[in-house]
């Protein structure tokens, strides 16, 4: 096992009585790298995920998440992890400034480093006049890029991202991944899954997933040319077209 | 400690945004009593009294007087038939009518033994019975004092057969106070928990303190805090109402009584938590909240008396909380019984607690 695969799973599954949600999957990510992890709705892409936030315990195998196990150090895993639910996670009644702090005080970060921190976040979002609006009041593309940043507001080592741009327009998500790309830079593994193809070819390297198994893992590129297409879509259909898990 | 408090902090907050929830919580139980509490006592005090005294001599003269003297009888007409009594309980004139026969004072000083009728106007029985209940405290103290006073050793008995008019199968109520108490309390914890609860699993937010280094059990108690403490601000508020606005006695032990309602705050939390882990939807949780409501009106003893319903409901009252609740609130502020006697309320309810919350918490840890 090399130092710096920062997320190592090995046979990871998940069962639910009958149902095996996901099914022995293997695979590494290295630190800094943007990872895509697609799949059809109900291939088992949010199962694994909260496996690896420590949010739901293995049936079997195992996995490593910033070098703990989720199954046994999942309060250490989810210090070093941050993470955005597919559902948009604010507060509505909260404002702005007050989200940053319940966040970055529930992380264990010190009130003047909050401070700091909301400053510099909401100077770079340019947001610092809306400090103290309510979230409720704010667009949705700006909530999402708002949910984004609070996320790695405490400075994980890994940001775990569950279809982050559902609903967004295509600017806001060409915004949103540029975010993600800064995020990148600055040393933090991004773990996404996303519906989007488009989306799927700014990532370092996607695995596709298929009735709870990996059926492909590669960069973009790659795949491609093992698939022969010409675009991560043609990829993903020929394979999804495999699945016979129909859509729960 | 400090994640906690910063999370206590977001809890009032969202509480205190929400200005349709905060006038709920505050202003509820406020109306509720006041409710309750009015259609109780008011009319009771002022009750129209007529008085049929057929014998008009000295002893029936003193009872007369008596009542005519008592704050909580007007006396308002004076009737020479029976007949005349019936028509001013028809023309709704009366509330209570005393109808002495003209040989009681020959009877009680041969026999010492006279009887008096009552007649009530029984279509509100809660007062009815209040009424009856006064009347017959009068006569009493009147046939004791008699007694003394002509050196007898056996007080007089006047025997006061009563007749309820309209509604002869008077229900006895007690005083819905400790009932109003017990659901008042119930509906805040158990409704506002699971609902502020189930609110975050339905926006999400929940997956994300979940994903937190917090521990569930941190996520849970903070936000049990606020509505505890509102139970409590509740719990005075409908103290000092029932006492000064309603003159509601109290003659047991304060500690007691506030340990025993912060036992049942308890109960009712972990209701609230234990509904949250079962729904996913704030609706749900507001309408399994509500139907905890029905048992608690009718299987608490707050509306019906739990001895007179058939054994399989005196059975099925047993695993309410309000009614070992209602029953010892009603022993420690109306009785003024002494702590032994409300051991066996106190035990049930801290066994109701401790398996709430248990099952509760092993749940909520199952839904990870």
């Amino acid at each position: 096992m090399k130092d710096n695969y920062v997320i190592v799973a090995e046979g990871l599954t998940k069962r639910f009585g009958e149902f095996t949600a996901t099914d022995h999957i293997t695979f590494n990510v290295k630190e800094g790298e943007i990872f895509g992890f697609l799949g059809a709705n109900g291939a088992g892409k949010t199962t694994a995920m909260r496996m690896l936030c420590g949010l739901s315990i293995p049936s079997e195998g195992r996995a490593q998440v910033a070098g703990y196990d989720v199954a046994t150090e999942s309060e250490q895993v989810k210090r070093n992890i941050g993470y955005m639910s597919q559902k948009f996670s604010l507060y509505n009644d909260l404002s702005i400034s007050e989200n940053l702090k319940l966040f970055g005080g529930i992380y264990g970060m010190g009130r003047k480093q909050i401070k700091e921190k909301t400053h510099t976040l909401l100077t770079e979002l340019d947001l610092i006049k809306e400090k103290d609006t309510l979230v409720k009041l704010l667009p949705l593309g700006w909530k999402q890029k708002l949910a984004f940043s609070l996320a790695i507001f405490h400075e994980p080592k890994i940001v775990f991202l569950d279809e982050p741009t559902g609903g967004v327009d295509p600017i806001t998500r060409r915004q949103f991944w540029e975010l993600i790309y800064k995020a990148a830079d600055n040393g933090i593994t991004v773990f996404v899954t996303t519906h989007y193809m488009d989306e799927a070819e700014y990532c370092d390297r996607v695995s596709i997933m298929v009735d709870g198994q990996i059926k492909a893992l590669d960069t973009p590129n790659a795949l491609k040319a093992q698939f022969r297409a010409n675009s991560l879509y043609d990829v993903f259909l020929s394979l999804a077209r495999t699945a016979t898990r129909s859509d729960s | 400690m400090k994640q906690f408090q910063i999370f206590v902090q977001k809890e009032f907050k969202h509480i205190a945004r929400d200005t349709r929830t905060m006038m709920i919580l505050v202003v509820m139980p406020v109306i509720l009593m006041v409710l309750f509490g009015f259609a109780l006592t008011t009319e009771v005090k002022n009750s129209r009294l007529a008085i049929c005294d057929m014998a008009k001599d000295e002893i029936t003269g003193k009872i007369h007087d008596r009542f005519a003297g008592n704050r909580y009888f007007t006396l308002t007409a004076e009737c020479s038939s029976v007949e005349q009594v019936y028509e001013a309980f028809r023309k709704g004139e009366i509330d209570i009518a005393l109808v002495i026969g003209s040989e009681f004072s020959q009877e009680l000083g041969h026999t010492g033994a006279g009887s008096i009728q009552l007649l009530i106007d029984g279509s509100e029985p809660n007062q009815a019975s209040t009424r009856a209940g006064y009347a017959q405290q009068i006569l009493m103290g009147f046939a004791q004092e008699m007694a003394e006073k002509n050196g007898r050793s056996i007080p007089y008995n006047i025997v006061s057969t009563t007749r309820m008019l309209y509604n002869p199968q008077l229900k006895s109520e007690y005083n819905f106070v400790p009932g109003v108490m017990g659901m008042i309390l119930l509906l805040i914890c158990a409704m506002m928990t699971s609902i502020a609860i189930v609110k975050e699993k339905e926006t999400g937010t929940m997956e994300v303190l979940l994903a937190s280094p917090l521990p569930p059990f941190v996520i849970i108690m903070a936000k049990l805090v606020p509505y505890f403490a509102i139970s409590c601000v509740n719990l005075t508020t409908i103290l000092l109402l029932g006492h000064y606005l309603l003159g509601l006695p109290f003659a047991g032990s304060m500690p007691v009584f506030l340990g025993l309602s912060l036992l049942y705050i308890l109960v009712s939390l972990a209701l609230g938590l234990l509904i949250s882990t079962l729904v996913s939807n704030q609706l749900a949780a507001m309408i399994i909240s509500l139907l905890l409501i029905i048992p608690t009106i009718y299987f608490s003893g707050m509306a019906f008396p739990i001895e007179s319903m058939p054994t399989v409901f005196q059975r099925v009252s047993t695993v309410i909380p309000a009614r070992w609740y209602v029953s010892a609130v009603r022993k420690l502020m109306i009785q003024g019984v002494a702590v032994k006697y409300v051991i066996q309320e106190t035990a049930i309810l801290s066994i109701m607690a401790l398996v709430l919350i248990t099952l509760s918490l092993s749940t909520f840890k199952k839904r990870l």
